[in-house]
């Protein structure tokens, strides 16, 4: 009946891909591939080079925090006349620094590598599948995030440059700010779309083509943090697109959904319809940017679950109110954004609401810590760089959450809000724990990816020296912010009579990001010296028990050879009287 | 063309011959139905009642609509346990974002 | 290895994974049309007066347009299940007509659009406006995009048919289960922007 070339296929089956990929050429090879492998390390490899990008952008404005209305040596004069005028930053570029660092961070860096570069390449293999469910959709996913990444690029080269209204891009600002903007709003819709596709993705992975004999509950800790987040993802996101594209009909058709009446800007009215709620914007803004960071930790803290299993040599303590605790977060995240909007005039009621809903959230996410925390106890624990990077994590992660719970009390936000210490409370969480994280993940499945290891001395180098700086980085601004510095200061708060005392700290903060970017080098340079130079492994160099490691390293196309079958959960390391030392869950 | 009974291929219970009649009758039903609850709708906005008895009958009907489509056109009321669970879910999180915003800046509609 | 489940369907969940994918699809787009009927909900009950509905649209003109799309959903499933009969003739002729039905569809918004800008009502007029372009806009671009999926399996994508009966009916069911959400978010904004 198949009229089809290649391998006979049984009805319902579609060409063996094995047959046809060696005629495939270089761009449908490399370029435009449909192999997950292929297009997690795209992802990878752009979300690094944006997070290298978006980073350079914050060592930008460091210097001008540290030394307002200094010129900027060398790099000063190159920047140009409109942004830096003999070598001293404008107002207006530090904004458009400030909120391209935001934009490109979280969804051009973090997400990207997090769920898009680690999502792709490691949970098919984790679920012992040949491929995504939909590997053509997959490929769609990854250059809509391209383009979106190129668009937000471009945007610095408009007129007026790019988007100055923060990452959140409040109305009614972001109205009526410059054509850099409404760059910003196309960027933004071609990168919902991709996580849009990939979320629709993952989830039918998932559930469909996991091996048989993998259950729900012997899933790798990772793939549930991927399947959760990509729930947040399909659900919450859209939202945003449609704010997105009023806020774009408000800045070329004229609308006014964000315009309040009466609205006067330098002393004009300004002349459209009116009626419209800024309120709204921040609504629709933060029912995505809330479970947003749910998406930006999860990941992480199922790389890290993964390798502290494996370098402790023992399974994760507490993996059934692990997962419970995943789901009830990933739900209750829907419903406490508005935490970040109690200074906008909420009755006490809805404060209340909120506020009780976000004090709820932070059980879950303690569960998970002290799971993770716990699960060393006992452990046999290799301090290899991955496992270093995921020690990190905790304490690191600990601070994060931890300072978060003032903020989210209405009363004690009042005077945290928008100051310092709100930025220093998600850079802990997202810089030394999910970039952590990433960092460990990246050690740990390199070789996979490869068939080499990195170099450990290097990585150790780039471990101790990161860690030290991200808290010389952001420690000091927690006290910034307890004294009272906004945010989003162009000179840091160097204007202001009772910043005078911890102004200092500024300087400290500074020197810290320019000593962590030179504890970067090693990791590019092994990232890359490895690949042709690295220690060659086998199939399983960490001797761990998840699917992924029954692939050769790294895998062909189509992963396996036969198809793998779950035989028991994924932590059987030192299982009493066991022969081995670890059982992998893919071994009969 | 016919595929072997050991393969599951198609979504519903059977799909015999006489159970797409069924189903086509069901659809004919469904269309009849649409096309009334439509003529009721738009009639009984003709007599401009009150804003709140305008909006909560019209929602009422666009929502016996919609679940005949749902339920029947888009086969809902026949549909696995997962596709359930997530619209579902859907579900819930579609009121909360339409129900919250204006709760907590009411604008003098709600009570504070 | 294959990809498993594209037509068969996997025991436990009894669904090939087409069938997953649009319906998580369509909750996506349950949010974001919820945004913005939740936008709308907002702005109206902010505001101090708001017109009713058919003191600014045409009510005759959209009650056509809620039949026209109406009876596409119908011939979409006819189109599905004509197909699930082994009859490809008749789902060629249920398919086309669901694509022409939609057609007309866009031809009365055309002329409904017109006749506003023609009257100098635009979506900067007031935010009743600024909410019925937006909303119907949305949608109509959802509509034309269902036109080029269904066009594209009445034509160029219905050779699958001979190789691939099975997996071509579940394409064309599932692109039926877009088609009728579109359908079903039109039956909601219906009454909501010109009713009420």
């Amino acid at each position: 009946m198949s009229q089809t070339t290649g391998t006979v296929a049984a009805p319902g089956a579609h060409v063996s891909h094995e047959a046809h990929h060696d005629e495939m050429g270089f761009w449908r090879k490399y370029v435009f591939s449909t192999d997950h492998k292929v297009i997690g390390i795209q992802y990878s490899v752009t979300g690094l080079l944006f997070l290298l990008f978006g980073f350079s952008l914050m060592m930008l404005m460091r210097f001008q925090l540290a030394y307002p209305g200094s010129a900027l040596p060398l790099l000063g004069k190159l920047l140009g006349d409109t942004r830096m005028p003999g070598g001293i930053m404008v107002p207006e570029f530090y904004n458009e620094l400030g909120a391209m660092h935001g934009t490109i961070m979280v969804f051009m860096g973090v997400v990207p590598l997090a769920v898009g570069g680690f999502g792709n390449f490691v949970v098919p293999l984790q679920i012992g599948a040949p491929d995504m469910a939909f590997p053509r959709l997959n490929m769609l996913s990854y250059w809509s995030f391209f383009l979106g990444g190129v668009t937000m690029l471009a945007s610095f080269f408009v007129p007026g440059g790019a988007a100055q209204s923060g990452w959140t891009s409040y109305a009614p600002l972001s109205d009526i700010a410059g054509t850099g903007q409404t760059w910003w709003l196309v960027g933004m819709i071609f990168l919902i779309t991709s996580s849009l596709l990939g979320a629709i993705n993952f989830i039918t992975t998932v559930i469909q083509l996991r091996a048989k004999g993998l259950s729900f509950m012997r899933f790798p800790f990772f793939v549930w943090t991927q399947f959760v987040t990509a729930f947040l993802l399909l659900l919450a996101f859209p939202p945003l697109e449609a704010a997105g594209i009023m806020q774009l009909m408000d800045r070329v058709a004229g609308t006014s959904f964000f315009l309040p009446s009466g609205l006067v800007v330098s002393g004009q009215v300004v002349t459209n319809a009116g009626g419209g709620n800024p309120l709204l914007w921040q609504h629709l803004f933060w029912f995505l940017a809330h479970p947003e960071v749910y998406v930006l930790i999860l990941p992480a803290m199922g790389i890290v679950a993964e390798i502290i299993a494996n370098n402790t040599r023992k399974p994760l303590w507490g993996y059934k109110p692990m997962v419970g605790s995943l789901i009830f977060l990933g739900f209750m995240s829907f419903i406490v954004w508005a935490h970040h909007m109690f200074m906008t005039g909420m009755g006490t009621a809805m404060a209340a609401f909120f506020q009780t809903t976000t004090m709820i959230i932070s059980i879950p996410s303690v569960v998970i810590l002290t799971a993770l925390i716990i699960s060393l106890w006992g452990g046999s624990i290799r301090f290899n760089t991955p496992m270093l990077f995921a020690l990190g994590f905790l304490p690191m992660f600990g601070i994060g959450g931890l300072t978060g719970l003032p903020l989210g009390l209405n009363v004690a936000d009042i005077p945290l809000h928008d100051t310092y210490y709100v930025i220093a409370h998600f850079h802990y969480v997202v810089a030394p724990g999910t970039i952590f994280g990433l960092f460990a993940g990246i050690y740990y499945w390199y070789p996979k990816a490869t068939g080499r290891k990195m170099n450990e001395t290097l990585g150790k180098i780039h471990f101790f020296g990161s860690l030290v700086c991200m808290n010389v980085i952001f420690m000091p601004m927690f006290l910034m912010g307890l004294a009272g510095v906004s945010r989003r200061l162009f000179d840091g708060g160097a204007s202001y009579a009772f910043a005078q005392p911890v102004l200092h700290w500024n300087v400290v903060s500074s020197w810290g990001a320019w000593t962590m970017a030179l504890f970067q080098l090693p990791f590019i340079f092994n990232f890359f010296w490895s690949i042709r130079h690295g220690a060659k492994v086998g199939d399983n160099p960490w001797d761990a028990t998840t699917i992924e490691w029954a692939a050769p390293s790294p895998p062909p196309h189509g992963n396996f050879v036969t198809a793998p079958q779950a035989y028991r959960g994924p932590y059987e390391y030192s299982v009493p009287g066991a022969a081995k030392g670890f059982q992998p869950q893919f071994e009969a | 063309m016919s595929t072997p009974h050991q393969t599951m291929t198609s979504d519903h219970a059977v799909d015999h011959a006489h159970d797409i009649d069924r189903q086509v009758r069901i659809y004919i039903t469904v269309f009849v139905s649409l096309m009334a609850l439509t003529i009721i709708t738009v009639a009984i906005s003709r007599f401009h009642p009150p804003v709140a008895v305008a909006v909560s009958i019209a929602m009422l009907v666009a929502t016996i609509k919609g679940s005949l489509v749902a339920c029947y056109f888009m086969h809902l009321i026949s549909e696995k346990k997962l596709i359930y669970a997530v619209m579902a879910l859907t579900v819930v999180f579609f009121v909360v974002l339409l129900a919250v915003p204006v709760i907590t800046h009411n604008n003098g509609f709600w009570i504070h | 290895m294959e990809i498993p489940y594209t037509v068969e369907l996997r025991r436990d969940t009894g669904l090939n994974n087409g069938k997953i994918g649009i319906w998580l699809f369509l909750a996506s787009e349950v949010m974001l049309f919820g945004a913005l009927f939740a936008s709308y909900i907002l702005i109206r009950t902010g505001s101090p007066n708001w017109p009713r509905g058919d003191t600014i649209l045409n009510v005759p003109l959209a009650t056509f347009n809620t039949i026209v799309l109406i009876s596409s959903s119908v011939t979409m499933v006819m189109a599905w299940a004509s197909l699930k009969r082994n009859r490809f003739g008749t789902f060629r002729m249920y398919q086309a007509s669901t694509v022409l039905l939609g057609g007309v569809f866009l031809v009365v918004k055309y002329f409904e659009y017109s006749h506003k800008f023609e009257n100098g009502l635009f979506p900067s007029t007031s935010n009743f406006l600024a909410l019925y372009f937006t909303l119907t806009g949305l949608h109509m671009l959802h509509v034309i995009g269902g036109m080029a999926v269904n066009t594209y399996f009445w034509g160029p994508g219905a050779k699958l048919w001979k190789t691939n009966p099975d997996w071509f009916t579940n394409r064309v069911e599932h692109a039926g289960l877009f088609w009728h959400f579109v359908d079903l978010v039109w039956i909601f904004l219906f009454p909501t922007l010109y009713l009420l």
